[in-house]
């Protein structure tokens, strides 16, 4: 789009090589693996010229074989949306770290993502279910069944 | 002193828990507050959720586009004119639909009334909260007029689902001008009452001054929105930043106050009354001419992609995030309410303020439970 966003991806490509940065239809959209989520992060945040310092959704994706999450980090100083995506393929034991101490916005919707999708985040301050106390399951993946309260057609 | 009194647990000496809710009318709806105490004073609040949780993200995942809009008027239901539009708007955006002016500025005044009769039911319960009983009525007593003008307008008074994707779901009536014109004298005359009945009054301002401060580096950093946000100075109006529907058109001002202790959360929306006041004065009189729905086709699919869309509800920043995956129903649904977010802060708010100043700080976050939930 802008030049400033070129220089944005540029930017966000010399640090983390191995991140994919493309531009989406709307935000440019970084794909990073879990264990480097922190330093990017870190770097979203702190760096003058990404100045990232305002969570503004966090959200957990079933894609199938993967989970994800979703961060839509918004810069208050440069006004710009950035969109930092994730993925553990390990359906079992998901777990990718909290960036909680990065942005404690992040807190109820991480435990929201844990109650709902069963990723765990460590380093979290609080992390129990939130909504679904006494329940199994996650059911919000689409491998989730409950014969008793889905209908299916 | 008796030695049972001597011990008692609210000498101070000892931890209190004290369960508020799930149903207590300071918390408005199914919210339930774990309490930690010395004596009057809180250590620490746990909020419970999720009594009415729905499951509202997945029953979008087996329903279609206009389908899911019935769904978010359950959401916080005093913006829920403002949920359908982020919706339609998030839908429209991803087939690259213009959107005629007309539905446009039609859209635009029923936000507004819709903003003017949610901080109308938040002064009501706000002074009801206080002890001022008297400001329930009369809240309510104005409040009734915008629903009256719903009512004729769409059907519904509360759950209105006038909204549809690519415009309204019917042409407004024929009075509709003169209803909402007449609703505006009436409140601009109604409310200076407001301010002497509660803002002038000096219990009210002791109860509300200087408690529960919230800075503007820690409501950026945990993502609070709307007039909480705006009190503590956080410029994050989404119709000034990045605007949509009729708001590029029109002259208003967002309402900043830098001091974000509760009483100046009460007075951002006091004076948003004002603002969305002019902003449907401003449109009344100009709704231009052209249809009130633009032809969608009978099922509605997103092309394959995401698409993000937020909203200025009354309470703060919805998101509508939606995944597409071609077919008539949505991949993925998310919906980041903003009283989910501005939850997150009453624990920090409240400790070290006594448990009625709790009430007050919880009153003016002004907390819609279902929003939460979801």
């Amino acid at each position: 789009m802008s030049a400033d966003n070129f220089n944005l991806e540029e930017s966000i490509r010399s640090f983390d090589g191995d991140a994919i940065v493309t531009e989406g239809k709307q935000f440019t959209e970084i794909t990073v693996h879990p264990e480097k989520l922190m330093a990017l992060a870190m770097f979203l945040r702190d760096n003058s010229e990404m100045g990232f310092d305002f969570p503004a959704c966090v959200s957990g994706v079933d894609y199938g074989n993967d989970l994800g999450v979703v961060y839509h980090l918004r810069s208050t100083k440069h006004n710009r949306t950035i969109v930092v995506k994730t993925r553990v393929s390990d359906r079992q034991n998901p777990v990718v770290e909290s960036v909680t101490p990065i942005w404690p916005g992040a807190e109820y919707h991480e435990r929201e993502i844990f109650d709902l999708f069963g990723i765990r985040f460590t380093n979290h301050p609080d992390l129990r279910r939130l909504f679904l106390d006494n329940s199994d399951g996650y059911p919000l993946r689409k491998d989730y069944s409950d014969d008793v309260n889905i209908v299916t057609k | 002193m008796e030695e049972h009194l001597k011990n008692s647990v609210t000498d101070g000496q000892e931890e209190y828990v004290l369960n508020i809710g799930p149903q207590h009318p300071s918390t408005h709806g199914v919210l339930r507050l774990v309490a930690s105490l010395r004596g009057e004073i809180v250590t620490n609040i746990e909020p419970h959720i999720g009594y009415i949780h729905r499951g509202i993200e997945k029953m979008c995942e087996s329903l279609t586009y206009p389908q899911i809009i019935h769904l978010t008027d359950r959401m916080d239901y005093l913006s829920a004119h403002i949920n359908n539009e982020a919706v339609c708007l998030n839908v429209e955006k991803a087939l690259e639909i213009d959107i005629p002016d007309r539905i446009k500025v039609i859209r635009t005044i029923m936000a507004e009334l819709t903003r003017i009769q949610s901080h109308q039911l938040f002064w009501a319960t706000f002074g009801m909260d206080l002890g001022g009983l008297t400001c329930f009525f009369y809240g309510l007593r104005d409040r009734e007029k915008v629903l009256d003008i719903f009512e004729e307008t769409c059907g519904g008074r509360m759950i209105v689902s006038y909204n549809c994707p690519g415009g309204l779901m019917h042409d407004i009536h024929p009075g509709f001008q003169k209803r909402v014109k007449e609703f505006i004298e009436y409140f601009r005359k109604t409310l200076p009452e407001y301010d002497q009945l509660l803002t002038g009054n000096v219990i009210f301002r002791e109860r509300t001054m200087g408690i529960g401060k919230l800075t503007l580096g820690e409501a950026i950093a945990h993502g609070i929105t709307g007039p909480t946000a705006r009190a503590s100075g956080f410029s994050c109006d989404v119709r000034k930043k990045e605007p949509y529907s009729a708001y590029d058109r029109i002259k208003f001002n967002e309402v900043l106050f830098t001091e974000g202790d509760t009483y100046h959360r009460y007075l951002v929306r006091m004076d948003e009354m004002r603002q969305s006041m002019d902003i449907i004065e401003q449109l009344i009189d100009n709704i231009p001419e052209g249809p009130y729905a633009v032809k969608m086709k009978p099922i509605i699919r997103l092309p394959e992609g995401e698409y993000y869309q937020r909203v200025e509800t009354a309470r703060g920043e919805l998101g509508v995030y939606i995944i597409s995956d071609g077919n008539k129903n949505p991949y993925r649904v998310k919906f980041r309410s903003p009283n989910f977010v501005n939850l997150s802060v009453l624990n920090m708010l409240s400790k070290g303020f006594k448990i009625a100043d709790l009430i007050a700080i919880s009153g003016s976050l002004d907390l819609i439970i279902p929003d939460i939930d979801r």
